[in-house]
Protein backbone atom coordinates (compact mmCIF):
# COMPACT_ATOMS: atom_id res chain seq x y z
CA UNK A 1 0.00 0.00 0.00
CA UNK A 2 1.18 3.49 -0.84
CA UNK A 3 1.72 5.55 2.32
CA UNK A 4 2.41 9.25 2.80
CA UNK A 5 5.53 10.20 4.74
CA UNK A 6 3.48 10.91 7.85
CA UNK A 7 1.68 7.57 7.60
CA UNK A 8 5.00 5.77 7.08
CA UNK A 9 6.52 7.60 10.07
CA UNK A 10 3.67 6.47 12.30
CA UNK A 11 4.08 2.90 11.04
CA UNK A 12 7.80 3.12 11.74
CA UNK A 13 7.12 4.04 15.35
CA UNK A 14 8.12 7.71 15.23
CA UNK A 15 4.96 8.57 17.22
CA UNK A 16 5.30 5.59 19.55
CA UNK A 17 4.90 1.84 19.46
CA UNK A 18 1.19 1.86 20.19
CA UNK A 19 0.34 4.21 17.30
CA UNK A 20 2.56 2.07 15.08
CA UNK A 21 0.47 -0.96 16.02
CA UNK A 22 -2.74 1.00 15.36
CA UNK A 23 -1.45 1.95 11.89
CA UNK A 24 -0.35 -1.64 11.20
CA UNK A 25 -3.86 -2.88 12.04
CA UNK A 26 -5.48 -0.37 9.68
CA UNK A 27 -3.05 -1.22 6.89
CA UNK A 28 -3.71 -4.96 7.25
CA UNK A 29 -7.42 -4.18 7.22
CA UNK A 30 -7.05 -2.13 4.03
CA UNK A 31 -4.80 -4.63 2.29
CA UNK A 32 -7.43 -7.32 2.84
CA UNK A 33 -9.70 -5.32 0.57
CA UNK A 34 -7.06 -4.20 -1.91
CA UNK A 35 -6.92 -0.60 -0.67
CA UNK A 36 -4.19 1.21 -2.65
CA UNK A 37 -3.73 3.98 -0.07
CA UNK A 38 -4.85 5.50 3.19
CA UNK A 39 -6.95 8.69 2.96
CA UNK A 40 -7.39 11.45 5.52
CA UNK A 41 -10.46 11.47 7.70
CA UNK A 42 -12.19 14.75 6.78
CA UNK A 43 -15.30 14.57 8.94
CA UNK A 44 -15.06 16.89 11.95
CA UNK A 45 -16.07 14.23 14.50
CA UNK A 46 -15.78 10.48 14.88
CA UNK A 47 -18.45 8.12 16.20
CA UNK A 48 -17.76 5.02 18.28
CA UNK A 49 -20.07 2.04 18.71
CA UNK A 50 -18.69 0.90 22.06
CA UNK A 51 -20.50 2.80 24.80
CA UNK A 52 -21.06 0.18 27.44
CA UNK A 53 -18.97 -0.68 30.48
CA UNK A 54 -19.78 -4.36 30.33
CA UNK A 55 -17.72 -6.22 32.90
CA UNK A 56 -17.05 -9.20 30.59
CA UNK A 57 -15.61 -6.94 27.87
CA UNK A 58 -12.43 -6.48 29.89
CA UNK A 59 -10.18 -6.96 26.83
CA UNK A 60 -11.65 -3.80 25.29
CA UNK A 61 -10.97 -1.69 28.37
CA UNK A 62 -7.47 -3.12 28.68
CA UNK A 63 -6.88 -2.11 25.07
CA UNK A 64 -8.19 1.40 25.79
CA UNK A 65 -5.70 1.65 28.68
CA UNK A 66 -2.93 0.54 26.33
CA UNK A 67 -3.91 3.30 23.88
CA UNK A 68 -4.09 5.95 26.60
CA UNK A 69 -0.81 4.89 28.22
CA UNK A 70 0.84 4.87 24.79
CA UNK A 71 -0.35 8.40 24.00
CA UNK A 72 -2.58 7.14 21.19
CA UNK A 73 -5.53 9.48 21.81
CA UNK A 74 -8.12 10.41 19.21
CA UNK A 75 -7.05 13.24 16.89
CA UNK A 76 -10.70 14.28 16.59
CA UNK A 77 -13.50 14.52 19.12
CA UNK A 78 -16.16 11.82 18.84
CA UNK A 79 -19.66 10.85 19.90
CA UNK A 80 -20.48 7.37 21.09
CA UNK A 81 -23.46 5.01 21.25
CA UNK A 82 -25.99 5.27 24.11
CA UNK A 83 -25.29 4.36 27.70
CA UNK A 84 -27.00 1.18 28.91
CA UNK A 85 -28.73 2.44 32.06
CA UNK A 86 -30.83 5.24 33.46
CA UNK A 87 -32.68 5.21 36.78
CA UNK A 88 -36.06 6.12 35.28
CA UNK A 89 -36.26 2.91 33.23
CA UNK A 90 -38.22 0.21 35.10
CA UNK A 91 -36.29 -2.56 36.84
CA UNK A 92 -36.96 -4.72 39.84
CA UNK A 93 -34.53 -5.62 42.61
CA UNK A 94 -33.14 -8.70 40.89
CA UNK A 95 -32.83 -6.99 37.51
CA UNK A 96 -31.01 -4.16 39.27
CA UNK A 97 -28.51 -6.55 40.87
CA UNK A 98 -27.81 -8.03 37.45
CA UNK A 99 -27.36 -4.57 35.94
CA UNK A 100 -24.89 -3.57 38.65
CA UNK A 101 -22.79 -6.66 37.99
CA UNK A 102 -23.10 -6.53 34.19
CA UNK A 103 -22.23 -2.88 33.74
CA UNK A 104 -19.80 -2.51 36.64
CA UNK A 105 -17.18 -1.00 34.31
CA UNK A 106 -19.39 1.87 33.11
CA UNK A 107 -17.88 4.65 35.26
CA UNK A 108 -14.34 3.51 34.44
CA UNK A 109 -15.13 3.32 30.73
CA UNK A 110 -16.76 6.78 30.77
CA UNK A 111 -13.47 8.12 32.17
CA UNK A 112 -11.52 6.37 29.41
CA UNK A 113 -13.81 7.91 26.75
CA UNK A 114 -13.27 11.36 28.27
CA UNK A 115 -9.50 10.90 28.12
CA UNK A 116 -9.65 9.55 24.57
CA UNK A 117 -11.73 12.51 23.31
CA UNK A 118 -15.55 12.29 23.64
CA UNK A 119 -17.07 15.54 22.26
CA UNK A 120 -19.42 16.23 25.22
CA UNK A 121 -20.49 14.60 28.47
CA UNK A 122 -23.90 13.80 26.96
CA UNK A 123 -22.71 12.74 23.48
CA UNK A 124 -24.04 9.20 24.00
CA UNK A 125 -26.48 8.26 21.23
CA UNK A 126 -26.72 6.10 18.12
CA UNK A 127 -28.23 9.13 16.31
CA UNK A 128 -25.28 11.50 16.62
CA UNK A 129 -26.37 13.20 13.38
CA UNK A 130 -29.37 14.89 15.04
CA UNK A 131 -29.15 18.71 15.04
CA UNK A 132 -29.26 18.79 18.84
CA UNK A 133 -26.18 16.51 19.05
CA UNK A 134 -24.23 18.19 16.27
CA UNK A 135 -22.16 15.41 14.75
CA UNK A 136 -23.45 15.97 11.21
CA UNK A 137 -20.94 15.18 8.45
CA UNK A 138 -20.97 17.09 5.18
CA UNK A 139 -21.63 15.37 1.86
CA UNK A 140 -18.41 13.74 0.67
CA UNK A 141 -16.73 13.72 4.09
CA UNK A 142 -14.54 10.70 4.83
CA UNK A 143 -15.47 9.21 8.21
CA UNK A 144 -14.05 6.72 10.66
CA UNK A 145 -17.32 5.70 12.28
CA UNK A 146 -18.88 2.50 13.51
CA UNK A 147 -22.50 1.80 14.65
CA UNK A 148 -24.25 0.18 11.75
CA UNK A 149 -27.33 2.42 11.82
CA UNK A 150 -25.23 5.61 11.96
CA UNK A 151 -22.88 4.48 9.19
CA UNK A 152 -25.72 3.60 6.82
CA UNK A 153 -27.45 6.92 7.59
CA UNK A 154 -24.27 8.96 7.08
CA UNK A 155 -23.57 7.23 3.75
CA UNK A 156 -27.09 7.21 2.40
CA UNK A 157 -28.94 10.25 3.73
CA UNK A 158 -26.00 12.61 4.25
CA UNK A 159 -23.82 11.43 1.36
CA UNK A 160 -20.72 11.05 3.54
CA UNK A 161 -18.29 8.18 2.91
CA UNK A 162 -17.65 5.53 5.51
CA UNK A 163 -17.12 1.80 5.50
CA UNK A 164 -18.93 -0.47 7.91
CA UNK A 165 -16.04 -0.30 10.32
CA UNK A 166 -15.94 -2.44 13.38
CA UNK A 167 -15.82 -1.14 16.93
CA UNK A 168 -12.18 -0.41 17.91
CA UNK A 169 -11.24 0.26 14.27
CA UNK A 170 -13.54 3.31 14.42
CA UNK A 171 -11.31 4.73 17.14
CA UNK A 172 -8.11 3.61 15.39
CA UNK A 173 -8.99 5.71 12.33
CA UNK A 174 -9.69 8.73 14.55
CA UNK A 175 -6.35 8.23 16.33
CA UNK A 176 -4.13 8.26 13.24
CA UNK A 177 -6.49 10.48 11.21
CA UNK A 178 -6.69 8.21 8.18
CA UNK A 179 -8.58 5.17 6.92
CA UNK A 180 -7.93 2.68 4.11
CA UNK A 181 -9.44 3.62 0.76
CA UNK A 182 -11.78 0.85 -0.35
CA UNK A 183 -15.43 -0.17 -0.50
CA UNK A 184 -17.93 2.57 0.28
CA UNK A 185 -15.21 5.24 0.13
CA UNK A 186 -14.83 4.71 -3.61
CA UNK A 187 -17.19 5.73 -6.43
CA UNK A 188 -17.35 2.16 -7.66
CA UNK A 189 -18.16 0.80 -4.18
CA UNK A 190 -21.17 3.07 -4.07
CA UNK A 191 -22.77 1.63 -7.20
CA UNK A 192 -26.00 -0.29 -6.65
CA UNK A 193 -26.14 -4.08 -7.05
CA UNK A 194 -29.90 -4.29 -6.67
CA UNK A 195 -32.93 -2.48 -8.03
CA UNK A 196 -35.61 -2.75 -5.35
CA UNK A 197 -39.07 -1.88 -6.61
CA UNK A 198 -41.45 -1.03 -3.78
CA UNK A 199 -45.01 -1.71 -4.97
CA UNK A 200 -46.94 -1.80 -1.71
CA UNK A 201 -50.51 -0.54 -1.41
CA UNK A 202 -49.52 2.08 1.16
CA UNK A 203 -46.36 3.51 2.71
CA UNK A 204 -44.58 0.49 4.16
CA UNK A 205 -43.43 0.37 7.76
CA UNK A 206 -39.82 1.61 7.61
CA UNK A 207 -38.34 -1.09 9.82
CA UNK A 208 -40.23 -3.89 8.08
CA UNK A 209 -39.23 -2.73 4.61
CA UNK A 210 -35.62 -2.32 5.74
CA UNK A 211 -35.64 -5.81 7.19
CA UNK A 212 -36.95 -7.38 3.96
CA UNK A 213 -34.35 -5.54 1.89
CA UNK A 214 -31.47 -6.25 4.31
CA UNK A 215 -32.21 -9.97 4.35
CA UNK A 216 -32.32 -10.01 0.54
CA UNK A 217 -29.28 -7.95 -0.42
CA UNK A 218 -27.10 -8.65 2.66
CA UNK A 219 -24.00 -6.41 2.30
CA UNK A 220 -24.77 -5.14 -1.19
CA UNK A 221 -26.07 -1.72 -2.19
CA UNK A 222 -29.78 -1.41 -3.04
CA UNK A 223 -31.30 1.31 -5.24
CA UNK A 224 -34.89 1.64 -4.06
CA UNK A 225 -37.73 2.96 -6.20
CA UNK A 226 -41.33 3.67 -5.31
CA UNK A 227 -40.78 5.53 -2.04
CA UNK A 228 -40.87 8.93 -3.72
CA UNK A 229 -44.64 8.39 -3.87
CA UNK A 230 -44.68 8.94 -0.11
CA UNK A 231 -41.98 11.59 0.30
CA UNK A 232 -41.52 14.59 -1.98
CA UNK A 233 -38.28 15.73 -0.33
CA UNK A 234 -35.74 14.68 2.27
CA UNK A 235 -37.41 16.60 5.09
CA UNK A 236 -37.38 15.72 8.81
CA UNK A 237 -40.15 13.14 8.39
CA UNK A 238 -38.33 11.45 5.52
CA UNK A 239 -35.00 11.52 7.39
CA UNK A 240 -36.59 9.86 10.42
CA UNK A 241 -38.18 7.23 8.16
CA UNK A 242 -34.86 6.46 6.46
CA UNK A 243 -33.07 6.40 9.83
CA UNK A 244 -35.34 3.54 10.90
CA UNK A 245 -35.31 1.90 7.47
CA UNK A 246 -31.50 1.96 7.36
CA UNK A 247 -31.13 0.54 10.86
CA UNK A 248 -33.20 -2.46 9.79
CA UNK A 249 -31.25 -2.97 6.55
CA UNK A 250 -28.00 -2.90 8.52
CA UNK A 251 -29.04 -5.18 11.37
CA UNK A 252 -31.17 -7.69 9.44
CA UNK A 253 -28.56 -7.69 6.68
CA UNK A 254 -25.28 -5.84 6.40
CA UNK A 255 -26.22 -2.84 4.29
CA UNK A 256 -23.85 0.13 4.57
CA UNK A 257 -25.38 2.30 1.85
CA UNK A 258 -28.70 2.54 0.05
CA UNK A 259 -29.98 4.92 -2.59
CA UNK A 260 -33.60 6.10 -2.64
CA UNK A 261 -34.73 7.28 -6.05
CA UNK A 262 -35.28 11.06 -6.24
CA UNK A 263 -34.56 11.51 -2.54
CA UNK A 264 -31.07 10.62 -1.27
CA UNK A 265 -28.20 12.83 -2.46
CA UNK A 266 -26.47 10.50 -4.91
CA UNK A 267 -29.72 9.14 -6.31
CA UNK A 268 -30.91 12.70 -6.94
CA UNK A 269 -27.72 13.54 -8.85
CA UNK A 270 -26.99 10.29 -10.66
CA UNK A 271 -30.34 8.51 -10.84
CA UNK A 272 -30.37 4.99 -12.23
CA UNK A 273 -26.87 5.39 -13.62
CA UNK A 274 -25.90 4.27 -10.10
CA UNK A 275 -27.05 0.76 -11.01
CA UNK A 276 -24.30 -1.67 -11.98
CA UNK A 277 -24.52 -3.26 -15.40
CA UNK A 278 -25.63 -6.64 -14.10
CA UNK A 279 -27.90 -5.48 -11.29
CA UNK A 280 -30.57 -7.79 -9.95
CA UNK A 281 -34.20 -6.83 -9.32
CA UNK A 282 -36.41 -7.57 -6.32
CA UNK A 283 -40.04 -6.48 -6.13
CA UNK A 284 -41.52 -5.81 -2.70
CA UNK A 285 -45.29 -5.86 -2.38
CA UNK A 286 -47.64 -6.31 0.57
CA UNK A 287 -47.27 -10.11 0.41
CA UNK A 288 -43.48 -9.96 0.71
CA UNK A 289 -43.72 -7.76 3.80
CA UNK A 290 -46.41 -9.97 5.35
CA UNK A 291 -44.24 -13.04 4.82
CA UNK A 292 -41.19 -11.27 6.21
CA UNK A 293 -43.04 -10.39 9.40
CA UNK A 294 -44.62 -13.84 9.69
CA UNK A 295 -41.20 -15.48 9.62
CA UNK A 296 -39.81 -13.59 12.61
CA UNK A 297 -39.23 -16.05 15.43
CA UNK A 298 -40.92 -15.25 18.75
CA UNK A 299 -38.84 -16.61 21.63
CA UNK A 300 -41.00 -15.59 24.54
CA UNK A 301 -41.46 -18.48 26.97
CA UNK A 302 -45.22 -17.97 26.75
CA UNK A 303 -45.97 -16.78 23.24
CA UNK A 304 -49.45 -15.63 24.27
CA UNK A 305 -48.27 -13.61 27.30
CA UNK A 306 -49.40 -10.02 27.73
CA UNK A 307 -46.52 -7.59 27.18
CA UNK A 308 -45.01 -6.10 30.30
CA UNK A 309 -42.84 -3.48 28.65
CA UNK A 310 -42.66 -1.65 25.32
CA UNK A 311 -39.66 0.07 23.77
CA UNK A 312 -39.97 2.79 21.14
CA UNK A 313 -36.74 4.31 19.86
CA UNK A 314 -34.11 1.93 18.53
CA UNK A 315 -32.41 3.76 16.88
CA UNK A 316 -33.04 6.81 19.06
CA UNK A 317 -36.06 8.93 18.08
CA UNK A 318 -35.89 12.33 16.45
CA UNK A 319 -37.66 15.34 17.99
CA UNK A 320 -40.38 15.09 15.35
CA UNK A 321 -40.88 11.39 16.10
CA UNK A 322 -41.20 12.12 19.83
CA UNK A 323 -43.88 14.69 19.06
CA UNK A 324 -45.68 12.38 16.67
CA UNK A 325 -45.71 9.52 19.17
CA UNK A 326 -46.98 11.89 21.85
CA UNK A 327 -49.94 12.85 19.66
CA UNK A 328 -50.66 9.30 18.59
CA UNK A 329 -50.56 7.93 22.13
CA UNK A 330 -52.80 10.71 23.41
CA UNK A 331 -55.35 10.18 20.64
CA UNK A 332 -55.34 6.40 21.11
CA UNK A 333 -55.79 6.68 24.88
CA UNK A 334 -58.77 8.97 24.40
CA UNK A 335 -60.20 6.64 21.78
CA UNK A 336 -59.86 3.70 24.15
CA UNK A 337 -61.22 5.61 27.16
CA UNK A 338 -57.94 5.48 29.12
CA UNK A 339 -55.84 8.01 31.01
CA UNK A 340 -52.56 6.11 31.11
CA UNK A 341 -50.75 3.53 29.05
CA UNK A 342 -51.58 0.00 30.11
CA UNK A 343 -48.11 -1.38 29.28
CA UNK A 344 -45.02 0.27 30.73
CA UNK A 345 -43.61 2.16 27.76
CA UNK A 346 -40.13 3.60 27.36
CA UNK A 347 -39.30 6.04 24.58
CA UNK A 348 -35.64 6.70 23.91
CA UNK A 349 -33.77 9.55 22.21
CA UNK A 350 -30.38 11.23 22.38
CA UNK A 351 -29.83 13.06 25.69
CA UNK A 352 -29.78 16.48 23.98
CA UNK A 353 -32.90 15.66 21.93
CA UNK A 354 -34.74 14.38 25.00
CA UNK A 355 -33.77 17.34 27.18
CA UNK A 356 -35.19 19.74 24.60
CA UNK A 357 -38.34 17.65 24.20
CA UNK A 358 -38.90 17.46 27.95
CA UNK A 359 -39.48 21.23 27.98
CA UNK A 360 -42.54 20.83 25.74
CA UNK A 361 -46.19 20.37 26.67
CA UNK A 362 -46.25 17.17 24.63
CA UNK A 363 -43.55 15.67 26.83
CA UNK A 364 -45.36 16.67 30.02
CA UNK A 365 -48.54 15.10 28.65
CA UNK A 366 -46.72 11.90 27.70
CA UNK A 367 -45.21 11.57 31.16
CA UNK A 368 -48.62 12.13 32.78
CA UNK A 369 -49.90 9.32 30.59
CA UNK A 370 -47.23 7.07 32.10
CA UNK A 371 -44.65 7.03 29.31
CA UNK A 372 -41.02 7.02 30.44
CA UNK A 373 -38.59 9.24 28.53
CA UNK A 374 -35.01 8.02 28.52
CA UNK A 375 -31.71 8.10 26.65
CA UNK A 376 -30.61 4.48 27.22
CA UNK A 377 -29.85 1.83 24.65
CA UNK A 378 -32.82 -0.58 24.78
CA UNK A 379 -30.59 -3.34 23.44
CA UNK A 380 -28.27 -2.99 26.41
CA UNK A 381 -31.26 -3.12 28.74
CA UNK A 382 -32.54 -6.29 27.13
CA UNK A 383 -29.13 -7.94 27.49
CA UNK A 384 -29.96 -8.43 31.15
CA UNK A 385 -31.28 -12.03 31.31
CA UNK A 386 -33.84 -10.99 33.90
CA UNK A 387 -35.16 -8.42 31.44
CA UNK A 388 -34.87 -10.75 28.45
CA UNK A 389 -37.18 -13.22 30.15
CA UNK A 390 -39.97 -10.62 30.26
CA UNK A 391 -42.47 -10.32 27.39
CA UNK A 392 -41.27 -7.08 25.78
CA UNK A 393 -42.65 -5.58 22.57
CA UNK A 394 -41.00 -3.11 20.22
CA UNK A 395 -41.50 -1.52 16.84
CA UNK A 396 -37.74 -1.76 16.26
CA UNK A 397 -36.57 -4.51 13.97
CA UNK A 398 -33.03 -3.94 15.20
CA UNK A 399 -34.05 -4.58 18.79
CA UNK A 400 -35.99 -7.66 17.70
CA UNK A 401 -32.94 -9.03 15.91
CA UNK A 402 -30.60 -8.84 18.89
CA UNK A 403 -32.93 -9.58 21.81
CA UNK A 404 -36.03 -11.52 22.85
CA UNK A 405 -38.26 -8.50 22.19
CA UNK A 406 -41.21 -9.21 19.89
CA UNK A 407 -41.66 -7.00 16.85
CA UNK A 408 -44.95 -5.17 16.35
CA UNK A 409 -45.79 -2.70 13.64
CA UNK A 410 -46.20 0.81 15.04
CA UNK A 411 -50.01 0.73 14.85
CA UNK A 412 -50.15 -2.64 16.62
CA UNK A 413 -47.77 -1.48 19.34
CA UNK A 414 -49.84 1.67 19.80
CA UNK A 415 -53.00 -0.34 20.33
CA UNK A 416 -51.20 -2.72 22.70
CA UNK A 417 -49.91 0.04 24.98
CA UNK A 418 -53.07 2.13 24.96
CA UNK A 419 -55.37 -0.71 25.89
CA UNK A 420 -56.93 -1.20 22.51
CA UNK A 421 -55.56 -4.68 21.86
CA UNK A 422 -53.03 -7.21 23.08
CA UNK B 1 -14.00 -41.53 4.21
CA UNK B 2 -14.33 -38.80 1.58
CA UNK B 3 -11.96 -35.94 1.23
CA UNK B 4 -12.29 -32.68 -0.70
CA UNK B 5 -9.84 -29.79 -0.95
CA UNK B 6 -10.75 -26.13 -1.44
CA UNK B 7 -8.40 -23.24 -2.09
CA UNK B 8 -9.05 -19.83 -0.57
CA UNK B 9 -7.12 -16.73 0.43
CA UNK B 10 -5.46 -16.59 3.84
CA UNK B 11 -6.55 -13.28 5.39
CA UNK B 12 -4.86 -14.36 8.63
CA UNK B 13 -2.42 -17.20 8.11
CA UNK B 14 -2.28 -20.27 10.33
CA UNK B 15 -2.84 -24.00 10.42
CA UNK B 16 -5.41 -25.87 12.48
CA UNK B 17 -7.62 -28.96 12.50
CA UNK B 18 -11.14 -28.69 13.92
CA UNK B 19 -14.73 -29.86 13.55
CA UNK B 20 -16.89 -27.88 11.12
CA UNK B 21 -19.82 -25.78 12.29
CA UNK B 22 -21.72 -24.50 9.28
CA UNK B 23 -23.99 -21.49 8.88
CA UNK B 24 -25.54 -21.47 5.43
CA UNK B 25 -26.79 -17.90 5.95
CA UNK B 26 -24.97 -14.78 7.15
CA UNK B 27 -23.37 -15.11 10.58
CA UNK B 28 -24.58 -12.35 12.89
CA UNK B 29 -21.55 -12.01 15.16
CA UNK B 30 -23.10 -9.90 17.92
CA UNK B 31 -26.35 -11.86 18.06
CA UNK B 32 -24.39 -15.14 18.03
CA UNK B 33 -21.82 -14.28 20.71
CA UNK B 34 -23.91 -11.95 22.85
CA UNK B 35 -24.90 -14.44 25.55
CA UNK B 36 -21.63 -16.37 25.48
CA UNK B 37 -19.59 -13.26 26.23
CA UNK B 38 -22.11 -11.79 28.60
CA UNK B 39 -22.42 -14.83 30.81
CA UNK B 40 -19.00 -16.39 30.53
CA UNK B 41 -20.07 -19.44 28.51
CA UNK B 42 -16.76 -21.09 27.67
CA UNK B 43 -18.38 -23.25 24.96
CA UNK B 44 -19.56 -20.09 23.22
CA UNK B 45 -23.07 -21.36 22.47
CA UNK B 46 -24.69 -19.42 19.64
CA UNK B 47 -27.49 -17.13 20.83
CA UNK B 48 -28.74 -15.95 17.44
CA UNK B 49 -32.41 -16.99 17.36
CA UNK B 50 -32.55 -16.18 13.64
CA UNK B 51 -29.81 -18.65 12.73
CA UNK B 52 -31.40 -22.08 12.82
CA UNK B 53 -28.13 -23.74 11.68
CA UNK B 54 -26.23 -22.57 14.76
CA UNK B 55 -28.71 -21.56 17.46
CA UNK B 56 -27.62 -23.00 20.83
CA UNK B 57 -24.67 -24.89 19.31
CA UNK B 58 -21.16 -24.40 20.81
CA UNK B 59 -18.85 -22.29 18.63
CA UNK B 60 -15.60 -22.21 20.65
CA UNK B 61 -12.89 -24.29 18.98
CA UNK B 62 -15.01 -25.06 15.89
CA UNK B 63 -14.16 -24.39 12.26
CA UNK B 64 -16.85 -21.80 11.64
CA UNK B 65 -17.98 -21.94 8.00
CA UNK B 66 -20.22 -19.21 6.56
CA UNK B 67 -20.80 -16.98 3.56
CA UNK B 68 -20.04 -13.76 5.50
CA UNK B 69 -20.89 -12.01 8.75
CA UNK B 70 -23.80 -9.60 9.12
CA UNK B 71 -25.29 -7.23 11.67
CA UNK B 72 -23.86 -4.83 14.22
CA UNK B 73 -20.55 -3.05 13.76
CA UNK B 74 -19.54 -4.39 17.15
CA UNK B 75 -18.83 -7.58 15.17
CA UNK B 76 -15.06 -7.21 15.00
CA UNK B 77 -14.83 -6.12 18.59
CA UNK B 78 -16.84 -9.17 19.64
CA UNK B 79 -14.45 -11.50 17.79
CA UNK B 80 -11.51 -9.66 19.37
CA UNK B 81 -12.99 -10.19 22.84
CA UNK B 82 -13.69 -13.85 22.13
CA UNK B 83 -10.07 -14.31 21.03
CA UNK B 84 -8.73 -12.41 24.04
CA UNK B 85 -10.69 -14.75 26.29
CA UNK B 86 -9.70 -17.86 24.28
CA UNK B 87 -13.33 -18.52 23.30
CA UNK B 88 -12.87 -17.88 19.61
CA UNK B 89 -13.65 -20.36 16.84
CA UNK B 90 -10.63 -22.45 15.76
CA UNK B 91 -10.79 -20.71 12.40
CA UNK B 92 -13.10 -18.59 10.26
CA UNK B 93 -13.88 -19.94 6.79
CA UNK B 94 -15.78 -17.78 4.30
CA UNK B 95 -17.20 -18.90 0.99
CA UNK B 96 -17.34 -15.26 -0.23
CA UNK B 97 -14.88 -12.42 0.14
CA UNK B 98 -14.60 -11.57 3.81
CA UNK B 99 -16.70 -8.60 5.01
CA UNK B 100 -15.24 -5.59 6.78
CA UNK B 101 -16.42 -6.53 10.27
CA UNK B 102 -15.10 -10.08 10.22
CA UNK B 103 -11.82 -8.84 8.72
CA UNK B 104 -11.49 -6.32 11.53
CA UNK B 105 -12.10 -9.01 14.14
CA UNK B 106 -9.64 -11.45 12.58
CA UNK B 107 -6.93 -8.78 12.26
CA UNK B 108 -7.50 -7.34 15.75
CA UNK B 109 -7.19 -10.84 17.16
CA UNK B 110 -4.00 -11.42 15.17
CA UNK B 111 -2.27 -8.12 15.99
CA UNK B 112 -3.46 -7.48 19.55
CA UNK B 113 -3.90 -10.94 21.15
CA UNK B 114 -1.88 -14.12 21.58
CA UNK B 115 -4.72 -16.28 20.25
CA UNK B 116 -4.71 -17.96 16.87
CA UNK B 117 -7.74 -17.74 14.59
CA UNK B 118 -6.69 -18.51 11.00
CA UNK B 119 -9.08 -16.84 8.61
CA UNK B 120 -9.65 -17.92 5.00
CA UNK B 121 -12.02 -16.32 2.51
CA UNK B 122 -13.03 -16.78 -1.14
CA UNK B 123 -13.50 -20.53 -0.71
CA UNK B 124 -16.38 -20.44 -3.18
CA UNK B 125 -20.06 -21.34 -3.11
CA UNK B 126 -19.22 -25.01 -3.69
CA UNK B 127 -17.37 -25.09 -0.38
CA UNK B 128 -20.43 -23.92 1.53
CA UNK B 129 -22.71 -26.28 -0.39
CA UNK B 130 -20.43 -29.21 0.37
CA UNK B 131 -19.28 -28.74 3.96
CA UNK B 132 -21.49 -30.08 6.74
CA UNK B 133 -21.49 -29.55 10.48
CA UNK B 134 -19.34 -32.31 12.01
CA UNK B 135 -16.92 -32.64 9.07
CA UNK B 136 -13.21 -32.67 9.91
CA UNK B 137 -11.56 -29.48 8.64
CA UNK B 138 -7.84 -28.95 8.17
CA UNK B 139 -6.59 -25.45 7.38
CA UNK B 140 -3.10 -24.86 5.97
CA UNK B 141 -0.95 -21.71 5.93
CA UNK B 142 -1.46 -21.21 2.20
CA UNK B 143 -5.26 -20.99 2.47
CA UNK B 144 -5.94 -24.63 1.56
CA UNK B 145 -8.94 -26.10 3.37
CA UNK B 146 -9.41 -29.87 3.45
CA UNK B 147 -12.84 -31.26 4.33
CA UNK B 148 -12.98 -34.91 5.46
CA UNK B 149 -16.16 -36.88 6.11
CA UNK B 150 -16.57 -40.38 7.57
Amino acid sequence: MELTKRQQDILDGKEGDVKAKVMKTLIMYGETFGAPKMVDVTGKYGHLVTSFGLSVMKPVYDLMDTLIDGGALSSQKFSVDPRPLENCVPRNLIQNIFFKVMYSKQADYDKQLKTLGIMADDAYTCTCYMDEVGNIPDEGDILSWAESSAVVYANSVLGARCNRNSGILDLFGSIVGCVPYFGLLTDDGRKADWLIEVRTSSRPEAQLLGSAIGMKVMEQVPYVTGLDRYFSELDDEAKAYFKDFGAATASNGAVGLYHIENLTPEARKQGRSLLRENYRTFVIDDAVLEETERNYPVIWKDRSASPKLAFIGCPHLSAAQLESWSDRIDEALKRNGKDKVSVKTVMTAAPAVMENFKKSDKAVRLQKEGVILSHICPLMYMNNPKCASMPVITCSNKLRTYTSAKYCKEADLLEAITGGAR
Amino acid sequence: MTKKVFQGRAVVKGSVTAEALVSKGGFNTLASYQHALMFGDKEGKCSDQNNQDLYKKPMSGKALCMPQTIGSTTGGLVLYCAASMSRQPACLLFSKEIDSLAAAGAILADVWTESSMPTIDNLGDEFLSYVQTGDKITVSEDGTVTVERE
